[in-house]
């Protein structure tokens, strides 16, 4: 195929790969933070938390991929029920600065602890064999890991958005985000829904962060460097909205790859011009309430 | 219905302690002779000790606009930033007087923090927030692809700084940094204490406690904010400068999170919106760091990270705040 | 001209939901008038929208004859237009004199100055001081307002609204939460207010209402269902009805 064509396929297929890794660790803080008004800036952590689970299961012990990622996403969702009961219960209603402030502390000592556990130095992720190489599809080839990947960020897509349309647990979820005190004045128990969404919130980061390994790498600075992009993400698609981070992740994991592919001279100057245009045009993102 | 004033013999007690509230108190010189005496005290720490004062000046001018103007911002260090590479580019291109240097340095600050401060400032909340954190790493990308221009990840090279006044060098032990660096915080401050006990101030105060009820005063909310926005951005700028002129080097980092988010903490440790914070927290936590995270900077970072978590939840005000609720205590009890 | 604030065609839709059905309303100056409806009928966003805390979506709003429709709320304050808040929206941290004297401040223009300090300003704290003095609030001048319990707090909130010198005070429920025992000096001070100023309260209140209000307006559901004298609205079947329900009357 031409040049241009090719070049457009490859950014759309890397783009989209991109995005699905941002949903699905973006998610989890959309919802967080649209129901339990909560600034979580060390959502991150979680992530690569995740990613860390895994490479080192993989690494150190052998564990199969599959089984690897299953514990990444376990482990790092009861960290996340202990965390979101011991600290960040204690902050639900003060103030945004001290809520800021309490996940900064919290990236410091992450970023601290893995450099201690495991070195400054990103964790290799090499994807088990069947998923590594090139898959044809007739036109052109592309790496099969990344195809997996596109292909597993859409089944849990479509899982989490059938799960909150369809489950009783994901019609409470939505209504405590739309109105927390109508909620809880109907019989939702908010507290008991604050700690499972926060534990799927984890959890789903988790995942990202593992099955993202490839494209984000996992290293100590993971969520500090990271945190621009899940904001972003988060911002541009409206708090508390699921489908709307689904959209902004597309939008910049499409465009981010495209323009440095196309302008790497400008890095990732473009992307923050784009968020500045959209969040002054609508401050409540894409899909968020005015 | 406005009545005339009370015979002022009589003035009641509530109106002249408002009155007198700004009038400088006798502790609030304690920290300049503490900063004279370590000059001579300390002759060997000078070097750190003109950091300390450039990050306190950092510092207060997030102050400015987080304790008083109550805007929560991640990236004041877009400002400093600007100010250090403004000063290093002219010293590395052929202009080294210090002053003037400060001067750009300001104004390019300023002119920075009018500009997005104009931008930005009219949204709120999450996208307040994140929008100064995108401004930071915007610039903060720019710096680094124009590497041609700002030395990239290298830093800027070859800035030669001209001795202050042509009398005083910038030399190896800090001397002139630490005076400089001195006079021109104090200067800073006098003019910061000015506006916090101003009407102006004291209006920032209410745009932090109550924006809703700013607007049914008829306050022009957006105005005054962009106002502070902007002068904050002006110190940050000078500080920046300063940083440039007394190490003769810009690296990337000044435009980085970590100045913006160690400011923050700092200012946390010893309060927010207090005018006095950053004079208190700033040397504990760089004297501290000095000690401790040249041993292990990685230690460091994991305490500091928990000390925060733990002044956020026990400790809100800072350091001065906890001494206000002792006092409070105390005077209650009498 | 008599008319201090009239709005004409005045609407608002969110959606589907319409919280303001085009209402045409008309404050003469030096009016004593009182808004009623059931909850929710759209009295509070009426207010927003009269003070420029909403933006219609049609219609057009006078003060005093000229079109301020399109001017942000704070300028609606400078040229005569306060409101107080039906949950008090105070300065909670300052103390009740500083809360006072901000308002006075705005007002005499002085708020936005930087070179002088705050205490050299004696007209605008002796002024507030006074202010104080006439509510009765003197001894709680550096009282934080947080401390003060909920009814004093709720005449700080006239205080500010008073400090600003209104020829259009709109009270929102000046009363609302605010034990009997305490609200004596709420509805004197209501009551003697100088003549010129043009009031509209909302209340739910009914003895407040026929003894401040010299005319009524009844909103329901966002629109204007009638307005007239006390006795003629005391006495108009439509307003029980919307009151009390179909039976009432029997």
């Amino acid at each position: 195929m031409s040049e241009a064509l090719s070049a457009v396929v490859s950014i759309g297929f890397h783009g989209l790969a991109f995005a699905m890794v941002l949903y699905l660790i973006s998610v989890g803080l959309s919802v967080t933070m649209g129901l339990m008004g909560f600034v979580n800036l060390a959502h991150g952590v979680f992530a690569v938390a995740g990613g860390y689970v895994m490479t080192r299961l993989i690494a150190a012990y052998g564990v199969p991929f599959p089984l690897a990622v299953a514990a990444a996403v376990v482990s790092v969702a009861a960290g996340g029920v202990l965390l979101e009961r011991v600290l960040y219960r204690r902050l639900y209603g003060a103030d945004e600065l001290s809520q800021v402030l309490m996940s900064v502390g919290l990236i410091f000592m992450s970023v601290a602890a893995a450099k201690f556990l495991w070195g400054p130095l990103a964790q290799p992720m090499t994807p088990p064999v069947y998923l590594s190489g090139q898959i044809s599809l007739g036109f052109r080839s592309f790496p099969t890991y990344r195809s997996f990947l596109i292909l597993a960020g859409a089944v849990v897509v479509t899982l989490l958005w059938l799960g909150l349309e369809r489950t009783r647990f994901g019609a409470r979820i939505r209504a405590a985000v739309d109105n927390r005190r109508m909620a809880q004045s109907i019989g939702i128990d908010t507290d008991r829904l604050f700690t499972w969404t926060f534990a799927l919130g984890c959890g789903l980061a988790a995942l990202g962060g593992a099955l993202g390994a490839d494209i984000l790498a996992i290293d100590p600075g993971y969520a500090l460097e990271n945190l621009i992009y899940f904001l972003i993400v988060v911002a541009v698609g409206g708090l508390g909205s699921i489908r709307g981070p689904f959209f902004a992740a597309l939008l910049l994991g499409i465009a981010d790859t495209g323009f440095k592919y196309l302008l790497p001279e400008f890095g990732a100057f473009f992307i923050y011009a784009l968020t500045l245009v959209i969040l002054l045009w609508r401050p409540q993102g894409l899909f968020g309430r005015a | 219905m406005r009545l005339g004033t009370a015979g002022r013999d009589t003035a009641p007690p509530a109106v002249e302690a408002l009155l007198r509230r700004h009038r400088l108190r006798a502790w609030e010189l304690a920290p300049w002779l503490v900063a004279v005496a370590v000059y001579f005290i300390f002759p060997g720490y000078l070097a750190l000790g003109a950091q300390i004062l450039i990050s306190i000046l950092f510092a207060l001018s997030i102050d400015l606009i987080l304790g008083y103007a109550g805007i929560i911002t991640l990236g004041q260090s877009a400002f400093f930033g600007a100010g250090a590479y403004a000063a290093g580019l002219l010293a590395a291109h052929g202009w080294g007087e210090p002053l003037s240097g400060l001067v750009v340095g300001g104004l390019v600050g300023a002119a920075l923090g009018l500009v997005s401060g104009a931008i930005i400032l009219r949204t709120q909340g999450l996208s307040l927030l994140m929008l100064t954190l995108v401004i930071a790493v915007m610039l903060q990308e720019a710096a680094n692809k124009a590497g041609s221009i700002t030395g990239g990840a290298d830093g800027l090279q070859g800035m030669e700084v001209w001795p202050l006044f042509g009398v005083f060098h910038f030399g190896l032990y800090g001397r002139t940094a630490y005076l400089y660096s001195l006079a021109v915080l104090f200067l800073a401050w006098l003019l910061a204490r000015r506006l916090v006990h101003s009407p102006f101030g004291r209006s920032l105060t209410g745009i932090r406690e109550n924006e809703a009820r700013m607007h049914a005063i008829g306050s022009p909310v957006f105005r005054r904010r962009l106002v502070i926005y902007t002068i904050a951005a002006a110190f940050a700028g000078v500080a920046g400068a300063l940083l440039a002129e007394t190490t003769q080097f810009v690296a990337l980092e000044v435009l980085g999170f970590e100045r913006s988010g160690s400011a923050l903490v700092m200012l946390i440790i010893g309060g927010v919106g207090r005018l006095y914070g950053a004079f208190i927290g700033v040397p504990i936590y760089m004297i501290a760091q000095d000690r401790f995270a040249q041993a292990d900077p990685v230690y460091w970072d994991f305490w500091i990270g928990l000390l925060l978590i733990l002044v956020v939840v026990f400790a809100r005000g800072g350091l001065i705040g906890s001494i206000e609720q002792l006092l409070h205590r105390f005077r209650r009890r009498r | 001209m008599s008319v201090a604030l009239e709005t004409a065609g005045l609407c608002k839709t969110f959606g589907a939901l319409t919280v303001a059905n085009a209402i045409d309303f008309r404050l003469e100056r030096g009016a004593r008038h009182a808004l009623i409806g059931p909850n929710g009928a759209g009295k509070t966003t009426f207010v927003n929208l009269v003070t420029g805390a909403l933006s219609p979506s049609s219609g057009r709003i006078l003060l005093e004859g000229d079109d301020v429709t399109a001017l942000p709320q704070a300028q609606r304050v400078k040229r005569g237009l306060a409101r107080t808040f039906q949950l008090n929206t105070l300065f909670r941290g300052l103390s009740v004199l500083e809360n006072v004297c901000m308002a006075i401040g705005e007002r005499l223009g002085v708020a936005g100055e930087m070179h002088r300090p705050a205490g050299s300003r004696r007209a605008v704290v002796d002024e507030g001081y006074h202010a104080l003095e006439r509510l009765g609030l003197a001894e709680d001048a550096l009282r934080l307002v947080r401390e003060l319990p909920y009814g004093r707090q709720r005449l700080v909130e006239l205080a500010v609204a008073l400090g600003l010198e209104p020829k259009v005070l709109l009270l929102d429920e000046p009363a609302a939460g605010v034990p009997s025992a305490e609200s004596g000096i709420i509805v004197e001070t209501i009551e003697s207010l100088p003549a010129e100023i043009a009031l509209l309260i909302i209340e739910h209140d009914m003895d407040l209402v026929f003894r401040l209000a010299r005319r009524i307006t009844v909103l329901v559901q966002g629109g204007v269902l009638v307005e007239g004298t006390p006795q003629e609205i005391a006495a108009d079947p439509r307003v029980r009805e919307v009151y009390l329900g179909e039976h009432a009357g029997r």
